[in-house]
């Protein structure tokens, strides 16, 4: 096995690039070493990606946010433009693992891991955000949740590194939220989890609206019916009750010693209400 | 597999080690640099048990590569107490009786040391969530807990 600790975006792509082994990339290693442990996967490469210029940086741009690849979650945390501009990515990213696993784990490799009960990945899907891919012939970006295929999966070639996130400038009276249905108060994976993301006009009425559901089915799930159904309600009961039978109805889950699919079906609708409530207070709606 | 040449700093020394590109943080400090201190309980990042503090982060030694520390700064249990005079939340466990068997307490102590230097006043609450990342199986946390309550009125007097 090799360790190597590239100063380049290039030169990591180049060596992932031409790796005969397996390979992987290094940026918190809250998951690779697990796996490595667990002798789940037994890489002959291994790149560091931490000190490339940049992959450590949360940047605001004109746009909004950059959020580098090596950026530790802890460090979302704190942010403070960040957590006032996305407030529900941010709690998403602070609610995985312990204190030791915030000052290493990062929202890519929270999305390049491809769990579907990843708690980050659905607070970044109802948000919209985009991935930054560097590969071998160039660089590209795509929407997040096309990232996982399934659990484990991704839709990155071989060489292909997600270098950053990205994250809109928030419109005027908008808000995001996450919840995750867990058996304790901390340091525990998702049973079923929900972001929602709400844009609203001066009158409280939303106007765009996205849903994502987390360990529902094998990768994170947009639910475009329930975002369009949040559309021109100032979120009354009726429309909170119809968002959730259509959360509950677009979950596809498993029955696993976590949780039934019946279970994870309710409070997927439960967690949207939820979600959905929050979000709206923080763009301001009463 | 070839070996690799790291330089670092460990409780303010300048060390220099080889290690295998895939051996832990942790298994460089118990097994090459006999800094025994830190401990292996699960081996993978729940437990707590191994915790040190690296570039002021708290993070569990056995989810970092020992290659990985390449220039940087790395706090252990043993650079805690000053020669006899032992750091406040030692001396604080000590008193509460916060440990029985012991395993748990060099992370403990690293933990609580970082929680109290980002948060020097905090509430039983945050205490708890701040500590939730380590394990312990004797004491029921709740000595812990009063020991590091104690020992941030006592750092925070002096």
């Amino acid at each position: 096995m090799r360790y190597i600790r590239p100063l380049s975006i290039e030169d990591a792509v180049g060596e992932l690039a031409k790796a005969v082994g397996p390979a992987a990339i290094l940026a918190g290693g809250s998951d690779l070493l697990v796996r490595m442990k667990g002798g789940f996967i037994e890489p002959e490469l291994i790149v560091d990606i931490k000190a490339i210029g940049g992959l450590g940086d949360i940047t605001q741009t004109a746009d909004g946010f950059r959020i580098g690849a090596a950026v530790p979650c802890a460090v979302l945390g704190e942010n403070k433009a960040l957590r006032q501009a996305w407030p529900g990515v941010v709690e998403a990213a602070n609610l995985i693992g312990s204190k030791q696993v915030q000052g290493r784990c990062t929202i890519t490799g929270n999305l390049c891991n491809a769990s579907p009960a990843a708690d980050s990945v659905p607070a970044l899907v109802a948000a919209g955000a985009k991935a930054v891919v560097a590969g071998p012939s160039g660089k590209r970006t795509v929407a997040v949740e096309s990232v996982p295929t399934g659990p484990g999966r991704t839709s990155l070639a071989k060489g292909e590194i997600v270098e950053a996130i990205l994250l809109d400038k928030r419109p005027p009276n908008a808000g995001d939220a996450y919840l995750r249905f867990i058996p304790r108060t901390e340091m525990d994976i998702a049973v079923v989890s929900a972001g929602v993301n709400l844009t609203l006009d001066d009158h409280g009425a939303i106007t765009a609206a996205r849903v994502a559901l987390g360990a529902a089915a094998p990768t994170v799930l947009l639910v475009e019916e329930a975002g369009q159904v949040l559309i021109g309600s100032k979120l009354d009961e009726a429309t909170l009750e119809r968002l959730a039978k259509i959360c509950a109805g677009a979950c596809r889950p498993i029955d696993d010693k976590r949780g039934t699919i019946e279970f994870r079906r309710k409070v997927a609708g439960v967690l949207a209400r939820r979600a959905a409530a929050t979000a709206y207070k923080r763009a301001g709606g009463k | 597999m070839a070996g690799v040449a790291v330089s670092t700093t460990i409780n303010g020394d300048a060390v220099e080690y080889l290690c295998q590109p895939d051996e832990t943080l942790l298994d460089v400090l118990r097994d090459r640099l006999g800094l025994t201190g830190a401990k292996e309980g699960c081996g993978t990042g729940d437990c707590g048990a191994c915790s040190v503090i690296l570039d002021n982060r708290l993070v569990c030694s056995c989810l970092v590569l020992g290659a990985e520390a390449e220039g940087r700064k790395v706090e252990t249990i043993e650079g805690m107490a000053h020669g006899d005079q032992l750091h406040p939340l030692q001396q604080k466990f000590l008193e509460h009786a916060a440990l029985q068997c012991g395993i748990c307490t060099p992370g403990f102590l690293i933990a609580a040391k970082d929680l109290l230097e980002k948060n020097p006043s905090p509430t039983e609450e945050e205490i708890r969530f701040g500590l939730a990342g380590n394990l312990c199986r004797c004491t029921g946390y709740d000595k812990i807990v009063r020991a590091v309550q104690d020992a941030a009125q006592v750092m925070k007097g002096a």
